[in-house]
C-alpha cells in the first residue's frame, strides 16, 4: 500500500495558521516567562497582534482571490470569500474580546481565578490569590478557540467539521470555568456546557455516519451529489441531515437545545461571556450555513420544517423567559436564545440573501453583545468598608445607574436598543435584511412572528433602560454599587459603541462588502 | 439648489448636540439657544411656505435625493407636497412654544440641557418625517422618533411616567414592526435596485390583490396607533395624564399626525385600491372613535386626559374625512390635521400652566377662576370654543368641510358623528364652567394672571386660528391639489377595474 503525501496550499490558510501559531507560541509564553505582569502583558500583545494580523491577511486574501475561492487539502476545505468573511468577523470579535480577557478592576484584581486547579475556598487558593498568580493561559485558549471558529466556517467535510467544532468547543468549556468570583456558579455551568456540548457532538457525528452510510462520502459535495441521485424519502439521509443540523443548533442555543446557554452564560468570567456569546454564534451560524447550502439544498423543502419550529420555538421561549429573569447576565442569554431564532428565521426555505444578511446580523449582534457584557464588568459590587467585590448583575442593583454613570449607561442602552431592532443601530439593520431574505422566499408568516416577539422582547431591553435612567437609586444603596472604569473594558465599550452607531447609520459599506462575500466555491447557490 | 429641508433636519439635530455637547458650567443659557435654534427653524419655514409653488401643489417640492444605502434600496430623499408643508409649519410653529412653556420647569440645568435637547431632537424627526419621500427613511424615523420621545416621557412627568413611557414605547413598537414586515414585503412588489424605496418607484405597482391588502393592513395598523384610534387609543390618555403637557402638547398636536399624514401619503398613494377595500370598516371604527373619544371625555375628571379623549375623537372625524374619498373631505381632513395641531397644542398648554400655578389637573380642585384671572379665563374659554368647532375658529371650517364632504358617501357616519361634535360641547363648556365659573373656590384668590411668557404661547395660536378661521384660504390652497390626487388615485383605480 502506497501512502500519497497530499498536497497543501498553504498560502490560503495563512489567517488560520497565524492564529494557532500564536497560540502554541503562547503555550511556550506560559512556560518561560515567570513574571506575571510580563507574562499577562507578552500574551496581550502577542494575542492582539496575531488577531489583527490574521485579520489583514484575510482582507488582503479576499482582495486578491480570483473567482469564488480556492479548495485546499483536497477539497476538505475551501477558502471562499463567505469563509473570509466570517473569518473577519470572528477575528474582530476575538480582538474585542482579547482586549476584554486583559481588563482589570481599578484595585488590580482581573476576571479570571488565580489558579484554576484548586478547590474553591481553599487554603490554596487563598495562597495562590496572596501570591498574585495569575492564569494567563485564558489568551492562547482563546486562540485555540478562534482558531477552531476559523477553520468550522471554511471546513467542507463533515469529519473534519467535528474536529474543528471540538477545537474551538474545548478551550471554551475550560474558560467557563475559571470565574474568579462565584466560582462554583462557574464550574457548574462549565459542566452543564461540556455535558451537552460533548451531547450535541455525539449527535452531530452519528448525523455524519448515517450520511456517510447512505450516500458513501463525507463530503458536503459527495452528500450533496448523493442527496440528487437519491429519489422520495431517505430515511437515514434526513435522520442524518436532521442530527447534524441539530448539533449545530446546539452550538447555535436555539431551543430545545439552548439548556447550557443560561447557565453557562451566567457561570462564566463576563469577558468569556462576551467572547462566547458573539463568536460562537457566529462560527455555528457560518458552519450552518456551510452545510445547509452545500450539502443539504436539495432537502430544502423536507428541512424547512425543522428550521420554521425551532424559529419559532427560540424565539418564543427565548422573549418569554427572559422577561422574569432577574439577573443581567441570564436574561441577556435568554435574548441570545431569541436572537439565535432571529437568525433561523433567515434560513427558511435557504434563500441566497441569507448569505450576505446574516455576516451582518452576526456582526452587529456580536458587537452590541460585546459591549453590553463588557459595560457589565464595570458595574461592581460594593462591600461596607469600600471594598469593590464582584460585578452587580441583579438587575434591580442597576437602578439609577443613569444619574451616577450618564454616559456607560448610555452605551448600555444602545446596546439594548440594538438588540431590540430600533433603527439607527446596527440592529435595526441586521434584522431588516435578515426578515428580507425570509421574506424572499415567502415566508412571511414567520417574519409576522419575528417581529411580534422582537416587540415583546423590547419590553425586557427596555425594562433595564427604565431601571438605569428613570428609577431612583433606593435609598441606603448609594454606595452598595460602584462603577469601576477599567481603561481596556472602556475601550471596547467605546469602540463597540461607535461600530453600532457607524453600522446603524451608514451601513452601505459593510453591506457591499457581505454582498460580495454571498458566494460559496460549491454548492447549488454558489 | 439649496437643500432646504436636509437643513431643516439639521437645523434642531444639530442643536440637540451642541446642548449635550456644553459642559456643566456653560449650561447656564440653554434655553435661550434652544429658542434660537426653534427661531432659525421657524425662519426656514416661513421661507419654505413662502418659496412653495400652491399651483403645483401636489408634486414634491424642494427635493432632494441622495444615495444612502443603495445596497438595500434606501435613500436620503426628501421633498414636500402642500400637506407635508403644512405640517412642517405646524412642528416649526409649536416647537418653541413648547420651549417658553416648559421655561420654568425643572430646576437643575442638567434635566434642563436634557428636556431641551430631547425636544429638539423630536422636532429634526418630525421634520424628516413629514418630508421623506422614501419608505425606508419615513420608517426608520418613524421608529427612531420613539426614543426621543421615550425618554421626554419617562424622565419628566408625573408619577406613573416610567410605566407611560413603555406604554407608549410598546404600543409604538408593536405597530411599526408589523408595518416593518409591510416595508419589507413592498420592497419586493417594486421594481428593486438602488432606489427601490423612493414613493415614486412605489406609487401605481401592480399587484396581487391580496399583498396590496395585507401590506396596506401593516402601514394602516402602525398608523392607527399613532393617530389613536379605537380600540388601539389607550396608550394617550396614560401618557398625557403622565407627561409635561409640553411634551403631550407637541406628541398629540404634531407627532400623532403623522398616523394621519402616513394613511394619506402611503396608505392611499401606495395602496389605492385596499384603502377603498378596506374604507368601510375604517369607516366604522372611525365613528366609533369620535362617539367614544367623546363620550370618555365628559367623565373625565382629570383635564389632561379629558383633552387627550378629545383628540381620540377629533382624530376619528379626521380619519372619517381621509376615507371618505371626495375632494372635499379630503381636504377637510388635511387642514384639520393643522388646525388640531393649534387648537389641541394650545388646549395642552393652558391646562399645563393651570398645573403649574396649583399642580393639579384635576377639574374637582379648581372653580371660580374667571374673577380673579380674567385674561386666562378668556384665552381658555376661546381655545375651548375651538376644540368644539365654533364657527369663526379655523377647526370649525375644516371639521364642516369633513362632515359636508362624507355625507354624500357616508350619511350614517357623518351622522352619528355630528352626536360627537355636540358631545364636545359638554365635555368643553362644562369644564370651563366647573374650573371657571361660580364663586372662587378657598385658596385660589391670589392665582396668579397669565404672564408675558404665557401670553407668547397662547396667544399667536389663537391668533392663528382667528385668522384661519376667517381665512381658510391661505391653508387650503396647500391641500386642495394634493388632496385632488389622493381622490383622483382612489376613483381611477375604481373606474378601471
Amino acid at each position: 500500500m502506497s501512502f500519497v503525501t497530499p498536497e497543501i496550499a498553504w498560502a490560503p490558510l495563512a489567517p488560520i495558521i497565524v492564529v494557532l501559531g500564536a497560540a502554541a507560541i503562547g503555550i511556550l509564553v506560559e512556560s518561560f516567562v515567570r513574571t506575571p505582569a510580563t507574562r499577562r502583558a507578552a500574551q496581550l500583545g502577542l494575542s492582539l497582534v496575531a488577531l489583527i494580523g490574521a485579520a489583514g491577511v484575510a482582507v488582503v486574501q479576499w482582495a486578491g482571490l480570483e473567482g469564488a475561492g480556492t479548495e485546499v487539502l483536497a477539497g476538505m476545505l475551501t477558502v471562499d470569500r463567505q469563509a473570509l468573511a466570517w473569518q473577519i468577523v470572528i477575528l474582530v470579535f476575538g480582538a474585542l474580546g482579547a482586549l476584554l480577557f486583559a481588563a482589570r478592576t481599578r484595585a488590580g484584581e482581573e476576571a479570571f481565578t488565580s489558579l484554576g486547579s484548586v478547590a474553591p475556598g481553599s487554603t490554596e487558593e487563598t495562597l495562590a490569590r496572596r501570591k498574585g498568580m495569575q492564569v494567563t493561559e485564558v489568551f492562547p485558549l482563546a486562540l485555540f478557540a478562534v482558531g477552531g471558529m476559523m477553520l468550522f466556517t471554511s471546513v467542507t467535510d463533515l469529519v473534519f467539521l467535528f474536529v474543528a467544532l471540538e477545537l474551538f468547543s474545548l478551550p471554551l468549556y475550560i474558560l467557563v470555568a475559571l470565574a474568579r468570583r462565584r466560582r462554583m456558579l462557574s464550574h457548574e455551568g462549565a459542566l452543564k456546557y461540556f455535558l451537552l456540548g460533548a451531547f450535541s457532538s455525539a449527535l452531530f457525528l452519528f448525523g455524519a455516519a448515517l450520511l456517510y452510510g447512505a450516500t458513501g462520502s463525507a463530503s458536503l459535495t459527495g452528500i450533496a451529489d448523493g442527496i440528487a441521485t437519491v429519489s422520495g424519502l431517505d430515511p437515514l439521509i434526513l435522520g442524518g441531515a436532521v442530527l447534524v443540523v441539530v448539533g449545530l443548533l446546539f452550538k447555535l442555543g436555539a431551543v430545545p437545545f439552548h439548556s447550557w446557554t443560561p447557565d453557562a452564560y451566567q457561570g462564566a468570567p463576563t469577558p468569556v461571556t462576551a467572547f462566547m456569546g458573539a463568536a460562537t454564534k457566529a462560527a455555528a451560524t457560518a458552519a450552518l450555513i456551510r452545510v445547509s447550502y452545500e450539502a443539504f439544498y436539495g432537502l430544502t423543502w423536507e428541512l424547512s420544517w425543522l428550521f420554521w419550529a425551532v424559529a419559532i420555538a427560540s424565539m418564543l421561549l427565548g422573549t418569554v423567559v427572559a422577561l422574569v429573569q432577574t439577573d443581567l447576565k441570564r436574561m441577556l442569554a435568554y435574548s441570545s436564545v431569541a436572537h439565535a431564532g432571529f437568525i433561523l428565521v433567515a434560513f427558511a426555505g435557504f434563500p441566497e440573501a441569507t448569505l450576505a444578511a446574516l455576516p451582518f446580523y452576526l456582526l452587529a449582534y456580536g458587537l452590541a453583545t460585546l459591549g453590553a457584557f463588557a459595560v457589565i464588568t464595570q458595574v461592581r459590587e460594593r462591600s461596607d468598608d469600600g471594598t469593590v467585590l464582584g460585578e452587580a448583575t441583579r438587575l434591580g442593583q442597576w437602578a439609577g445607574l443613569g444619574k451616577r454613570s450618564p454616559l456607560l449607561a448610555g452605551a448600555m442602552a444602545l446596546f439594548l436598543l440594538s438588540f431590540a431592532g430600533i433603527p439607527l443601530t446596527a440592529g435595526f439593520v441586521g434584522k431588516f435584511v435578515a426578515f428580507a431574505a425570509a421574506i424572499s422566499e415567502g415566508a412571511w408568516p414567520l417574519v409576522l412572528v419575528a417581529v411580534i416577539a422582537s416587540a415583546a422582547a423590547a419590553f425586557f431591553y427596555v425594562r433595564l433602560i427604565v431601571l438605569m435612567f428613570f428609577t431612583d437609586v433606593p435609598d441606603g444603596q448609594e454606595e452598595a454599587i460602584e462603577v469601576d472604569y477599567s481603561p481596556l473594558a472602556r475601550v471596547v465599550v467605546v469602540i463597540t459603541a461607535a461600530a453600532v452607531v457607524l453600522l446603524g447609520v451608514v451601513p452601505g459599506p459593510v453591506l457591499s462588502a457581505f454582498e460580495n462575500a454571498a458566494v460559496l466555491l460549491i454548492g447549488s447557490a454558489g | 439648489m439649496f437643500p432646504i429641508l436636509t437643513v431643516m433636519v439639521a437645523v434642531p439635530a444639530v442643536g440637540a448636540a451642541l446642548l449635550w455637547a456644553l459642559p456643566a458650567g456653560a449650561r447656564a443659557r440653554v434655553r435661550e439657544i434652544a429658542l434660537a435654534v426653534t427661531a432659525v427653524e421657524l425662519v426656514l419655514a416661513i421661507v419654505l411656505f413662502a418659496q412653495f409653488d400652491t399651483a403645483a401643489a401636489a408634486t414634491f417640492q424642494f427635493s432632494e435625493t441622495y444615495a444612502w444605502i443603495p445596497q438595500i434600496g434606501a435613500s436620503w430623499a426628501l421633498g414636500v407636497n402642500g400637506i407635508g408643508l403644512l405640517m412642517i409649519v405646524l412642528a416649526a410653529i409649536l416647537t418653541p412654544l413648547a420651549i417658553l412653556a416648559a421655561w420654568k420647569e425643572d430646576e437643575a440645568e442638567d434635566r434642563r440641557t436634557h428636556y431641551l435637547a430631547l425636544i429638539l431632537l423630536s422636532q429634526a424627526f418630525m421634520v424628516g418625517i413629514f418630508a421623506a419621500r422614501d419608505v425606508f427613511l419615513f420608517y426608520v424615523l418613524f421608529e427612531a422618533m420613539l426614543i426621543p420621545l421615550y425618554f421626554l416621557i419617562g424622565s419628566f412627568g408625573g408619577v406613573q411616567r416610567r410605566y407611560a413611557a413603555v406604554k407608549f414605547l410598546l404600543y409604538s413598537l408593536a405597530g411599526g414592526l408589523i408595518m416593518l414586515v409591510g416595508v419589507v414585503a413592498l420592497y419586493f412588489q417594486g421594481p428593486g435596485g438602488d432606489q427601490a424605496f423612493l414613493t415614486d418607484n412605489l406609487t401605481g405597482l401592480t399587484m396581487s390583490t391580496t399583498a396590496e391588502r395585507l401590506i396596506f393592513l401593516a402601514f394602516f395598523l402602525a398608523f392607527a396607533i399613532k393617530a389613536p384610534m379605537v380600540p388601539v387609543h389607550t396608550w394617550l390618555p396614560t401618557v398625557a395624564e403622565n407627561a409635561r403637557p409640553g411634551t403631550t402638547a407637541l406628541l398629540v398636536a404634531v407627532l400623532d399626525k403623522i398616523g394621519t399624514f402616513g394613511m394619506l401619503t402611503l396608505g392611499i398613494a401606495l395602496f389605492p385600491d385596499a384603502a377603498r377595500w378596506a374604507a368601510p370598516a375604517i369607516i366604522i371604527f372611525a365613528v366609533i372613535s369620535v362617539i367614544y373619544g367623546a363620550l370618555l371625555a365628559i367623565g373625565q375628571t382629570n383635564m389632561l386626559r379629558l383633552v387627550s379623549f378629545t383628540s381620540v375623537s377629533h382624530f376619528g372625524i379626521m380619519v372619517l374625512g381621509i376615507f371618505a374619498f371626495t375632494q372635499t373631505s379630503i381636504e377637510g381632513a388635511a387642514l384639520y390635521m393643522f388646525n388640531h395641531g393649534l387648537s389641541t397644542g394650545a388646549l395642552f398648554f393652558a391646562v399645563g400652566f393651570l398645573i403649574e400655578r396649583y399642580g393639579s389637573a384635576n377639574v374637582s380642585d379648581y372653580g371660580g377662576l374667571q374673577k380673579v384671572v380674567p385674561v386666562f379665563a378668556g384665552t381658555f374659554l376661546i381655545i375651548g370654543l375651538s376644540a368644539l368647532a365654533l364657527p369663526g375658529l379655523s377647526p370649525f371650517v375644516s371639521e364642516i368641510m369633513v362632515l359636508i364632504g362624507a355625507f354624500s358617501v357616508a350619511k350614517t357616519a357623518v351622522i352619528v358623528s355630528s352626536i360627537g361634535v355636540v358631545l364636545a360641547a359638554l365635555y368643553i363648556l362644562l369644564t370651563y364652567q366647573k374650573v371657571f365659573t361660580g364663586p372662587t373656590r378657598e385658596g385660589l384668590e391670589a392665582t396668579r394672571e397669565l404672564s408675558v411668557r404665557e401670553r407668547v404661547v397662547l396667544w399667536p395660536l389663537v391668533i392663528l386660528m382667528l385668522i384661519l378661521g376667517f381665512l381658510p384660504g391661505i391653508a387650503l390652497d396647500t391641500v386642495r391639489e394634493p388632496s385632488a390626487d389622493y381622490v383622483s388615485a382612489v376613483v381611477a383605480e375604481e373606474a378601471g377595474e
